[in-house]
């Protein structure tokens, strides 16, 4: 039997005794683009922060290809939040992006020209490379959100979490990050992605997970991307939904 | 000689501080950096009734121990739901009114001046030397400083991505397995060990303006960390021996007016920095402004 990329079973996450994530249990297929959708508070980012070990959980197993996060933190990649940084920070594009490389360097090695020339090519890879030596406030946000996914390629990963990298970006950062994925997944890398917009999840993903604090659905796009599902997910909010889960039934 | 040896004090100050207080800016926790070097405070009275004498290390020790308890109990008391501003406050004025009554109840035994904590004493510095096998080494205040400045040297020069990760994106530096945590608390301890050194000079409350004004007027001046410590040093050094001479043609507290120094360069920089002045940053206003209405 082939190893998940991600497999997650029994996962319950609390914030201060509210549960925000309840039992939930999941496998990823490999070489995928994955759609994490839900609600405002559904446990999205929860859902990555508890994966990568960024906040305790109450109870549960995560295994990355078999085993522990711990032991494979080198091929999995992390995309947090543009807004989780300080983009006023002392510091330019270029340096930014080393940092994916910070992980590979161990306790005491200093990131020199081999990373400064991978970072390059990262930045290269995300049509950045003009605005290596620029202070990262003088960007825009897509811009930022571009140095952000420059970065998680210099981690050189297998699996990549991105926490809504298209929030608030403009049209071309859109579609470079849209052609980003697909490079990652003709590589054969699998890459979850937590994601806002309902009229591009087809478009995007291959597979998609619908959260509301529990797992109401997971599996291949057109399967479980239906109406029902999604009404399962949003709760009432369906009038304006209804038409992306019709949409899916009709071209299935 | 006498010159010599304040400036010197005083620069060894203002770099140890230097370079932690950028850190501490950067992570926003100024205030914590405010707090630590009140609440050592107990730390020190306490190595003072033990070994009722000025032992250094002894006063490192406790005033380090009590640096990171203040830490603790801030980090604990926000989990606990509250603010993080009120923590810091409740946390580091309690502590330092424990080393008030520790210090006025004992003030008959133990020759420690309240006003001497508070506020330092820079010009008695030269007369406490260390002497060893006969020989006067020259102050002891600047050996402890310059030990302390080399160990924060040591420690920031060792572990730079570290403690730039950790400021910067501490999401992906523990996603990467860097133990932020003990990071965190290192700086502290660091923190702590620089104000303890940095008390009987400048005093508890000004060694807060050496933590975080050249700090904060570094970081108007440049866009790279590394230029940013450099800076950081740099301004500390020209505060101190500027100050020096200004307290002396002044007749006046030598610490006090080497913050002044220090309040002034950054009043300069906040004003004329090239890169983030308030000038520069209305001259842009005013182009965006004139391009709009063009």
């Amino acid at each position: 039997m082939e190893t998940y990329p991600l497999e997650v079973e029994r996962l319950t996450v609390a914030y201060q005794k509210k549960p925000v994530l309840r039992s939930v249990s999941f496998g990823i297929p490999s070489g995928k683009l994955i759609g994490v959708l839900g609600p405002n508070g559904a446990g999205k980012s929860t859902l990555l922060k508890a994966v990568l070990g960024l906040i305790p959980k109450v109870e549960g197993n995560v295994s990355i290809y078999g085993r522990p996060y711990q032991e494979q933190r080198k091929i999995v990649g992390y995309v947090p939040q543009r807004e989780s940084v300080d983009w006023d920070f002392p510091t330019n594009a270029l340096d930014v992006v080393m940092m994916g490389r910070y992980g590979h360097l161990g306790w005491f090695r200093r990131p020199g020209s081999k990373e400064r020339e991978i970072a390059m090519e990262c930045l290269t890879k995300v049509g950045m490379a003009d605005y290596a030596g620029r202070q990262i406030s003088q960007l825009s946000g897509g811009q930022q959100q571009r140095v952000f996914l420059a970065r998680a390629l210099a981690q050189n990963a297998q699996l990549y979490f991105m926490d809504e990298p298209f929030a608030g970006v403009d049209a071309t950062t859109e579609k470079a990050i849209i052609s980003l994925l697909h490079d990652l997944k003709e590589q054969g890398k699998t890459v979850l992605v937590v994601h806002h917009d309902l009229s591009t999840v087809k478009e995007y993903f291959d597979h998609v997970l619908l959260l509301n604090g529990e797992l109401v659905a997971a599996g291949p796009t057109e399967d479980t991307f239906t109406s029902d599902n999604l009404q399962k997910t949003y709760g009432g909010r369906i009038a304006m939904l209804q038409d992306f889960g019709a949409a899916t039934v009709g071209t299935v | 000689m006498t010159d010599f040896w304040i400036i010197l004090t005083g620069t060894l100050v203002a770099a140890s501080c230097g370079v932690l207080g950028c850190f501490l800016v950067l992570r926003k926790m100024a205030m914590v950096g405010d707090a630590i070097s009140h609440s050592v405070l107990p730390g020190i009275a306490i190595a003072f009734l033990i070994s009722s004498s000025r032992d250094s290390l002894l006063m490192l020790i406790g005033a380090a121990v009590f640096g990171l308890i203040t830490v603790f109990l801030i980090q604990a008391l926000q989990q606990g739901g509250l603010q993080s501003d009120a923590s810091i406050g409740i946390v580091f004025t309690a502590l330092f009114a424990i080393g008030v009554i520790l210090i006025s109840r004992n003030a008959a035994n133990i020759d420690l001046d309240l006003d001497c904590v508070l506020f330092g004493e820079i010009a008695y510095v030269q007369w406490d030397t260390l002497i060893w096998n006969g020989y006067d080494l020259g102050p002891i205040a600047v050996w402890m400083l310059g030990g302390t400045f080399l160990i924060i040297l040591a420690a920031i020069g060792l572990f730079y991505k570290q403690f730039k990760l950790c400021a910067f994106d501490p999401a992906l530096a523990a996603a990467l397995g860097i133990p932020v945590a003990l990071f965190h608390y290192l700086l502290m301890g660091l923190v702590s060990l620089s104000t303890v050194a940095s008390f009987e000079s400048v005093g508890a409350i000004l060694v807060v303006g050496m933590l975080i004004v050249p700090a904060s007027t570094a970081y108007l001046l440049t866009d790279r960390l590394s230029v940013m410590l450099l800076y950081s040093i740099l301004i500390g050094a020209i505060s101190s021996a500027a100050g020096y001479y200004v307290a002396k043609w002044l007749d006046a507290s030598i610490a006090g007016s080497m913050i002044s120094v220090a309040g002034l360069l950054f009043l300069l920089a906040f004003l004329f920095s090239p890169l983030h002045g308030l000038i520069v940053r209305m001259r842009k206003r005013g182009r965006l402004k004139t391009v709009e209405a063009s």
